[in-house]
């Protein structure tokens, strides 16, 4: 049986290239994202903005949206937010966080289901969610923290394990991952509520996975290659590794894009992201994080131990530390 | 690397049979799990989002708590200040004031002010081993003493008042008989309250929003309505509001401050209907001490009316025909069954010590649920097939064997979570495919070296096993790394998030497990055995 390659044995593509058109590219894109997160801002959902959201089912065929929005206007709780999720004969519907004390929500959400069974009696509320404005505030904070620590507490354990270098080009590719993904939201208006926190941090995690993979055979190539210019000792580790990167990330995409048009419409925001974050996780694996380290200048001294410089031997001693677990 | 002994196959074999064991009574219906016995009856509990259900955050008002802290201090003041030998005993205060977060009061004879500040002290002494009190006691202007609640004082009382309101909610709760709902505090001022298969959370919202606190007062018969329409009632009487649709025509009673009997007295409450009208009413029971004030006072105030008072608003002020003796009553009002049912509870699970109010919600529907999980289901049996078929097509046998690993890793994850008694939501569906996903990669390092070091002209023997040793060190530093991110979402995350963190952290461990030990194991075994010279990867 042959057994199918998706990279081809001994491709040698010189990817550092094209570092410096990928570095502006990143740029530009992350550049982007913010910009469009600043204009066309994000749609937040209940969960970080307050007020009450409800899902509507229509039995029967689904009244314009127009027609619901004015229906929605007419119960007095202001401009509604309109979904569609996907082919479904279903709608989300949102209204903003009332005035008044932290029960307000609460009471508004009831007001809404009644609102909406009164005005399309053959429609069924499907699920109510009410999140008053100081619990918001509170979501967003911890959504916001965790984030954070996670990209920070990620790059610390990379600097540690590895060198500051490497800390800095994990930390600078995360970065990235998290503007674009941001971007992604901002673009789509998809609905950016604390699922999406969670695909973001699954991002973060992805990201970290791969560049650690890569980051690792650089480490194990600077030992071995010690003579080695650092750009083509870059390009053999991504080379190396590229059949990994690719049949992690196809397996991943496949994964990713069947949950995406089987799953259930209710985390198709959350697959989306995930699958985009891994989508230009596999390109900053290879063309984003190796080459930060180019200009972070990490060469072969970066991993010469410091008690055995001038012995020949570094590669041993090294090997002791370096916690291979199984 | 390859040499595997005996025992090491053995356990890892036993943990594997483990977790299929124990992952199966997750996917029985609940019938059959029944039947089994004890240690087998844990299973994954699925989210609200996927079950359906309602979740509702309650936050305690905690500034009502302080009032009624005050109050209560108050009442022991004035107990303390009458001493407990008699009128010889008595210290006489006045002007006693509860405004500005402390009390205030005035010690008529001055030469008692220091031991009407002795009584206090022996009253305040904090509950806890701290030492620290919880009450500071001064004296101002040599003539009044001032009592504030000290920060300690405070933080204890919220503590208590949260276990209590907690214990009184699972009481309501539990009294609808839904099944298995869960209520826990959160954080220092919040219950969460989540009930799988409830679909109308209105009922429950009832039940766990009233505080209930009852009280029967007399009406003042001497204050004049006129004055009192102006804000204006005798000394030692209050106005009281009439609850919503009560009091036809009329908006207030005025009552005397003084309780005549209080929710705390009764035994037993439980809806039934009014002989006379046949209107739903709740009927309650006194204890002993009850039964004999509500006789006594009764019997003193026949012609007089008094009010029974449910959260600080009249129900209802009766007038008082004959003395009621037997200690039992009727509360009336315009209840309907539902409502006459619910303050029914309410009142026998005791009142709420502080005022709860529902600060989010989430209620799904069961049928949107199960129409999740059905989809959510299908999709994970696609995906999980796709990639297991991508990894035969590229890695022939070793392919084979990290599919069988990948299948033992779902059982295992199930089994843990189950363990645990962990709940899978949505996010935590995402979070399984991403520990597939991680699963899948570790295996992916380990071939690809494999292969490479195959590449280099190695023998077989050796390429192996420098494909794990090498592959593990990444795979280390890459699941170190999600466990950190796993372990701060768990810390700093809330709902979603937590639950997609959980199951990150079970995935990870037992992906390392599966991926790289499980799929060592069999191709050891098949090295072994077979001792072939050329391998197709």
């Amino acid at each position: 049986m042959r057994l199918l390659k998706l990279v081809p044995d001994d491709t040698n593509i010189d990817f550092l290239r094209w570092r410096k058109l990928a570095s502006a590219m990143s740029i530009i894109l992350v550049i982007i994202s913010i910009a469009l997160v600043a204009v066309k801002g994000l749609n937040l959902g209940i969960d970080f903005v307050g007020g009450q959201s409800v899902r509507v089912e229509f039995t029967q065929a689904m009244p314009p949206i127009d027609e619901i929005r004015e229906k929605v206007g007419d119960i007095g709780l202001g401009e509604a937010t309109i979904q569609q999720f996907g082919s479904d004969k279903a709608v989300s519907i949102r209204t903003a966080l009332p005035d008044g004390d932290k029960a307000a929500a609460e009471r508004a959400g009831q007001q809404l289901v009644a609102g909406i069974q009164k005005a399309f009696p053959t429609a069924k509320a499907g699920s109510v969610e009410t999140v008053s404005g100081k619990v918001s505030e509170e979501l967003l904070r911890t959504g916001a923290i965790s984030l954070a620590l996670a990209m920070l507490g990620i790059s610390i354990y990379i600097w540690i394990r590895f060198e500051w270098q490497f800390g800095v080009g994990a930390l600078g590719r995360l970065f990235h991952e998290v503007a674009l993904t941001f971007g992604f939201f901002a673009v789509t208006q998809i609905q950016f509520d604390l699922n999406s926190v969670a695909a973001l941090l699954t991002i973060v995690g992805y990201s970290l996975n791969d560049t650690i993979v890569v980051y690792d055979r650089i480490r194990e190539n600077l030992k071995k290659y010690r003579k080695m210019d650092i750009v083509p000792l870059l390009n053999l580790s991504i080379n190396e590794t590229l059949s990994r990167t690719v049949m992690t990330s196809v397996a991943m995409l496949l994964a990713l894009g069947v949950l995406l048009i089987f799953g259930p419409d209710v985390i198709f925001g959350f697959t989306a992201a995930i699958l985009l974050g891994v989508f230009v996780g596999t390109y900053s694996s290879i063309l984003m994080s190796t080459p930060i380290l180019v200009w972070l200048k990490v060469g072969p001294h970066s991993f010469v131990p410091r008690t055995t410089a001038g012995m020949d031997g570094g590669e041993r001693v090294e090997r002791k530390d370096d916690g291979a677990v199984v | 690397m390859l040499d595997f002994p005996r025992w090491k196959t053995i356990g890892i074999s036993i943990i594997l049979l483990l977790g299929i064991l124990f992952s199966i009574p997750s996917f029985l219906p609940e019938k059959t799990r029944d039947s089994l016995p004890s240690v087998l009856q844990a299973k994954v509990n699925l989210g609200l989002d996927l079950a359906g259900g309602s979740h509702l955050l309650l936050e305690a008002d905690i500034a009502d708590l302080r009032k009624t802290q005050l109050a209560n201090m108050e009442k022991t003041v004035r107990a303390a200040m009458r001493g407990e030998s008699g009128p010889d005993d008595d210290i006489a205060i006045g002007e006693l004031s509860t405004t500005g977060g402390k009390i205030s009061f005035l010690v008529r004879d001055l030469a008692k002010l220091d031991e009407a500040r002795e009584r206090l002290f022996s009253e305040t002494r904090g509950a806890q081993l701290t030492g620290q009190r919880d009450w500071n006691i001064t004296v101002v202007d040599s003539t009044r003493i001032e009592m504030t609640p000290t920060g300690a004082g405070q933080a204890q009382a919220v503590a208590n008042a949260m276990d209590t309101a907690r214990d009184i909610i699972d009481k309501r709760v539990n009294a609808l008989g839904t099944r298995e709902p869960t209520i826990i505090r959160e954080g220092d001022d919040r219950v969460v309250v989540q009930v799988p298969g409830l679909q109308d959370p209105a009922a429950l919202k009832e039940l766990i929003g009233k505080t209930a606190r009852l009280e029967f007062r007399m009406v003042d018969a001497n204050a004049d309505p006129a004055e009192a329409a102006a804000g204006r009632v005798p000394v030692g009487s209050e106005i009281v509001p009439y609850a919503e649709g009560e009091g036809s025509g009329a908006a207030f009673e005025v009552l005397r401050r003084q309780v005549m009997i209080s929710g705390e007295q009764l035994i037993d409450a439980k809806q039934s209907y009014d002989p006379q009208n046949n209107q739903p009413v709740v009927s309650i029971r006194f204890d002993s001490g009850g039964s004999n004030t509500f006789a006594k006072v009764t019997a003193q105030s026949v012609g007089k009316r008094f009010a029974m008072v449910l959260d600080g608003k009249v129900l209802s002020a009766p007038s008082i025909n004959e003395p009621i003796l037997g200690g039992s009553a009727q509360i009336s009002g315009s209840f309907s069954v539902a409502s006459a049912n619910a303050l029914a509870i309410s009142l026998r699970s005791g009142a709420l010590p502080v005022k709860m109010t529902v600060v989010e919600e989430r209620t799904v529907t069961p049928e949107l649920g199960a129409d999740s999980i059905r989809k959510g289901a299908i999709a994970g049996i696609i995906a999980t097939v796709s990639v297991l078929v991508l990894m035969i097509v590229v890695y022939g046998r070793f392919g084979v064997y990290a599919c069988i690993a990948l299948i033992f890793n779902v059982f295992l994850i199930i089994a843990i979570m189950a363990g645990f008694n962990a709940t899978l939501t949505l996010p935590g569906i995402a979070g399984f495919v991403l520990t597939i996903g991680a699963a899948v990669d570790a295996n992916v390092l380990i071939n690809e070296r494999i292969r490479e070091e195959l590449k280099r002209g190695r023998k077989v023997f050796q390429a192996v096993e420098l494909g794990y040793s090498e592959a593990s060190r990444a795979i280390f530093d890459a699941n170190v790394t999600n466990v950190i991110a796993a372990s701060l979402m768990f810390w700093f995350g809330s709902g979603p998030i937590k639950g997609f963190a959980v199951v990150l952290t079970i995935g990870i461990v037992t992906s390392v497990f599966t991926a790289v030990t499980v799929t060592r194991m069999f191709v050891a075994h098949w090295l072994r055995t077979k001792r072939p010279t050329t391998i197709n990867i």
